[in-house]
């Protein structure tokens, strides 16, 4: 055995020819390298901070930030800290990012959808969508959306008018707040139940269509218990819901609750600019189906819509989740735009603490943490649903 | 059977005549009728999608030209009641929104630039045109020195000891070319003393940051005897490797000599050519503006992109765990953040990040956020293309004897770039879309010089904004779109092998 596997061991190679060694010794020049610059990088920072006089750590966080958000999901005065001010702009980075996903798929993949039609038109409107809003940048369009838009809006006075509770104007969307009174708790209840019924019924009428072919609407029933059993349980309880509508004093609104034009303006330019990517991700992943899949099931009998949606979305969701969740991840990172147009998220207000402080590398890290940790998160998150979705082979 | 014939009154001895398919199946009739109105359904949402296409074209076209003020000196013009597009704003103003604030009795160098830019570009863009390497090497090495030194003035102030390191660095790689010239093992062999003398250069130089050596006045200007002391050592160890390979008349030996030497005349001429006085006004980047600042953003990062983006991508899929850790690293790390943090750590903390008496100007710090950023983007997009090269073509590639290099530069590389020029493209579009993020940070670039014009009380009107915010996206759009046809034409003109 040893006499064999000396025969076909490998030729003695010379030292610096080992490709072994010759490894080593790269990554040892690379790690060098890339030690010297940190090296310098670290001793000039320190360097040019004690020359200016800069103190470094995170104390500065809890000294009192004395500036005012526009818009704060905490409780939030001047009074507050700086470190209350990061947090308040990073849940507001998060807000907007989770609505704008929200708005941003809907309309995403409906003209997604529409560039599949086979009405030319209905095409056409979805082509020209697509190839207008991706080519032209999204920083454009916020102040398009901000500055045109919303600020050719009428003043509060002359403001549209919904039904007297919702009112648009250049200050915002005013609409009703709602007050919840005792006993509300039994709406929650009540939501929570739906779902708890929506899953049971499913899971019902999975196992009823497995063991006799029977289907059942269960998407519907499930809605509809979602619906139906806050409202019932308001009921219950008395209707304990009041609202507090906008009331046109002087030259606003006083009551009710407001979105602000900023917030307006980067939720709608996001929204419509990922959506055009989003709705070209929904078109590859469905053409990535093959034909052979909708032949198939239409020899098997099944109409129109139960193969759209029991063969051809299944496989198409496999192709199109991937770049999806890049696609969210991208809206949230282009969230930060925010700072050009006033909104105050994580990168505004950590811009404004920076100008105020001066404490640049503090306030860096901090973006750079929580957006890396946002992208890190979300990437496991996607590899552990690709590796769940993926195709078994043989 | 043969009398039944007889008794039929007639019978067809030719086929009929072929007739046209019914007119409702061909022509434009026949396909308003398969596209528009194939059932009633659709012929509803065709006329409802039809009046909104009417309404909303009809509404641009009325805005921008039938409505639309085209002349006038202020906003006078322009701010009555049902008017359109102000265009005699976007008429006073473009030039500036080209320029930005590059002196105006200087604007010809700019449009030398961009010139030379269009006439080199075109020809490299159409396939079909010959000497595609000289004009890739026009591109990317004449190009960029002419316009760096039309657009600043050219005329760097370089120090003698810039040309005494420059000098080292070739010296030092001199020492080695025996290793280059004879393989490792024989090139340590006869040019140890060489490369020995060197290391001692090296080990000054390293030195020199843990002593300080002061500063001399020499013959060539100020010069630090550390710096002296280097270019000594290391000269003197480029000289013998340049002897050993003078000596032995071998023609690996003469072939790296002359890529040294051409190496040699490329760097220093370069560095001649910057110090050069051409007699040019200097000009400032921050007088730069508008959609020069725009462009020479885009190309920058384009341009440094890609071969940064290669190497992380190489390094990527390396087998060198540290290799491939600092390049996970990397490119992860700027790519889990948004662009304007880079942007900002570029203004804010690369000044602190650099020794005293180093300083970069704004859209210079500008570039480098950019550049390092897209390369992380350019990086993954490349690595989608390595990945899909099947193993067979590495594994042929090693069993002919190739070198790691050879084996990517003339295998793998080629055909993985193929795959992804839509992707690289794409990320072109992007980072050229990107560039408007730089204005703020305080660069005036097309976006930023737009919407500071637009708020000129000179041309105040509820139109002045939309027309220039049009204008602009028109003008992105353009270069966008351009991109994107591009790549869609390389893409079919490529597809040569692999589809099957």
């Amino acid at each position: 055995m040893t006499a064999v596997s000396d025969a076909y061991a490998r030729p003695k190679v010379s030292f610096w020819n080992d490709p072994k060694i010759r490894s080593i010794a790269v990554q040892v020049f690379l790690l060098l390298v890339v030690g010297f610059f940190a090296y310098e990088i670290v001793h000039n920072t320190i360097t040019n901070l004690t020359k200016r006089n800069i103190a470094t750590g995170f104390e500065f966080l809890n000294k009192s930030a004395g500036f005012d958000l526009i818009q704060s999901l905490v409780e939030f005065t001047s009074e507050s800290s700086y470190g209350q001010a990061l947090i308040a702009g990073f849940l507001n980075t998060l807000m907007v990012s989770a609505i704008g996903i929200v708005l941003a798929t809907i309309l995403g993949f409906i003209i997604g959808i529409m560039r599949l039609s086979r009405n030319w038109l209905v095409r056409s409107i979805a082509t020209l969508y697509i190839e207008t809003i991706r080519n032209v940048p999204l920083l454009l369009q916020m102040f398009v959306w901000y500055g045109v838009v919303l600020k050719s809006l009428p003043g509060p006075r002359q403001a549209y008018n919904l039904g007297d509770m919702f009112f648009l104007s250049n200050r915002g969307l005013n609409m009703p707040d709602t007050i919840f009174g005792d006993g509300a708790w039994l709406g929650l209840a009540g939501f929570f139940a739906g779902i708890l019924g929506a899953i049971a019924v499913r899971t019902w009428a999975r196992q009823r269509q497995a063991a006799t072919g029977q289907p059942f609407p269960h998407v519907l029933t499930g809605i509809a218990m979602i619906l139906l059993l806050p409202v019932l349980g308001l009921l219950l309880a008395g209707w304990p819901i009041t609202f507090n509508y906008p009331v046109l004093g002087g030259f606003n609104f006083t009551g009710g609750t407001v979105i602000i034009p900023e917030f307006m303006a980067l939720l709608v330019s996001l929204s419509i600019y990922t959506a055009s990517f989003i709705a070209e991700i929904v078109r590859a992943g469905i053409q990535a189906v093959s034909h052979g899949q909708t032949e198939a099931a239409n020899a098997l009998g099944l109409r129109s819509r139960p193969t759209t949606r029991l063969v051809v979305i299944p496989q198409a969701m496999r192709v199109i989740i991937p770049p999806l969740a890049s696609q969210y991840l991208n809206l949230t990172k282009n969230s930060s735009l925010a700072v050009a147009i006033g909104y105050p998220d994580l990168v505004a207000t950590g811009g404004t603490v920076l100008n105020q402080t001066g404490q640049a590398v503090e306030i860096v890290m901090i973006w750079m943490i929580v957006y890396l940790s946002l992208s890190l998160t979300t990437s496991g998150f996607m590899n552990w649903f690709n590796a769940r979705m993926r195709l078994v082979e043989r | 059977m043969g009398s039944s014939s007889k008794t039929l009154a007639y019978l067809r001895t030719e086929d009929a005549p072929l007739l046209p398919p019914p007119i409702s199946m061909v022509g434009i009739q026949g396909w308003v009728l398969a596209n528009l109105f194939p059932t009633v359904g659709n012929a509803i949402v065709s006329i409802v999608a039809g009046a909104f296409l009417l309404w909303f074209g009809w509404g641009i076209l009325d805005w921008a030209i039938f409505s639309a003020v085209w002349s006038g000196d202020n906003r006078e013009v322009c701010a009555v009641e049902g008017a359109g597009a102000c265009w005699p704003f976007v008429q006073s103003r473009f030039a500036q929104w080209v320029y930005g604030f590059y002196p105006i009795d200087q604007r010809w160098r700019v449009n030398i630039c961009f010139f030379l830019g269009a006439v080199a570009l075109v020809p490299m863009l159409i396939p079909s045109v010959p000497y595609k390497k000289w004009n890739a090497l026009f591109l990317l090495i004449v190009y960029p020195l002419i316009t760096l030194i039309l657009l600043t003035g050219g005329h760097f102030s370089m120090s003698s000891s810039s040309f005494l390191s420059a000098l080292s660095i070739l010296a030092l790689a001199a020492a080695f070319l025996p290793l280059l010239a004879f393989g490792i093992e024989e090139g340590l062999q006869s040019n140890r003393i060489g490369l020995a003398l060197a290391g001692v250069g090296v080990l000054v130089w390293l030195a020199s940051f843990a002593i300080d050596f002061g500063i001399v006045r020499t013959p060539l200007g100020w010069l630090s005897p550390g710096a002296i002391a280097v270019a000594v050592f290391t000269g003197a160890g480029g000289a013998i490797g340049i002897i050993q390979l003078r000596a032995t008349g071998d023609p690996a030996a003469k072939a790296a000599l002359r890529n040294w030497l051409i190496g040699a005349a490329v760097l220093l001429g370069l560095m001649a050519i910057l110090k050069i006085d051409f007699g040019l006004q200097p000009v400032e980047t921050s007088q730069w503006g508008g959609l020069l600042v725009t462009l020479v953003v885009a190309v920058t990062g384009i341009v440094a992109s890609l071969p940064l983006g290669i190497l992380l991508a190489l390094g990527r899929r390396s087998n060198m765990p540290i290799v491939k850790t600092f390049s996970v690293i990397f490119i992860e790390a700027w790519r889990g953040v948004p662009l304007i943090t880079v942007l900002f750590m570029a203004s804010v903390m690369l000044p602190l990040f650099l020794p005293e008496g180093v300083n970069f100007d704004k859209l210079m710090r500008a570039l480098i956020g950019v550049a390092l950023f897209s390369s992380a983007y350019m990086a993954e997009v490349v690595r989608g293309g390595l990945q899909a090269i099947p193993k067979g073509q590495y594994e042929a590639a090693q069993a002919l004897g190739l070198s790691y290099w050879k084996m990517m530069s003339l295998i793998v590389l080629p055909q993985a770039l193929k795959i992804v020029i839509p992707g690289i493209v794409n990320s072109f579009i992007s980072l050229f879309k990107d560039t408007v993020l730089v204005s703020i940070v305080g660069i005036f670039d097309l976006l930023q010089i737009v919407t500071t014009s637009s708020n000129d009380a000179k041309w105040a009107s509820p139109q002045t904004a939309p027309t220039a915010y049009f204008t602009a996206a028109l003008i992105f759009w353009v270069f966008c779109f351009g991109m994107s046809r591009y790549s869609i034409f390389m893409e079919r003109r490529l597809e040569t092998g692999h589809r099957r």
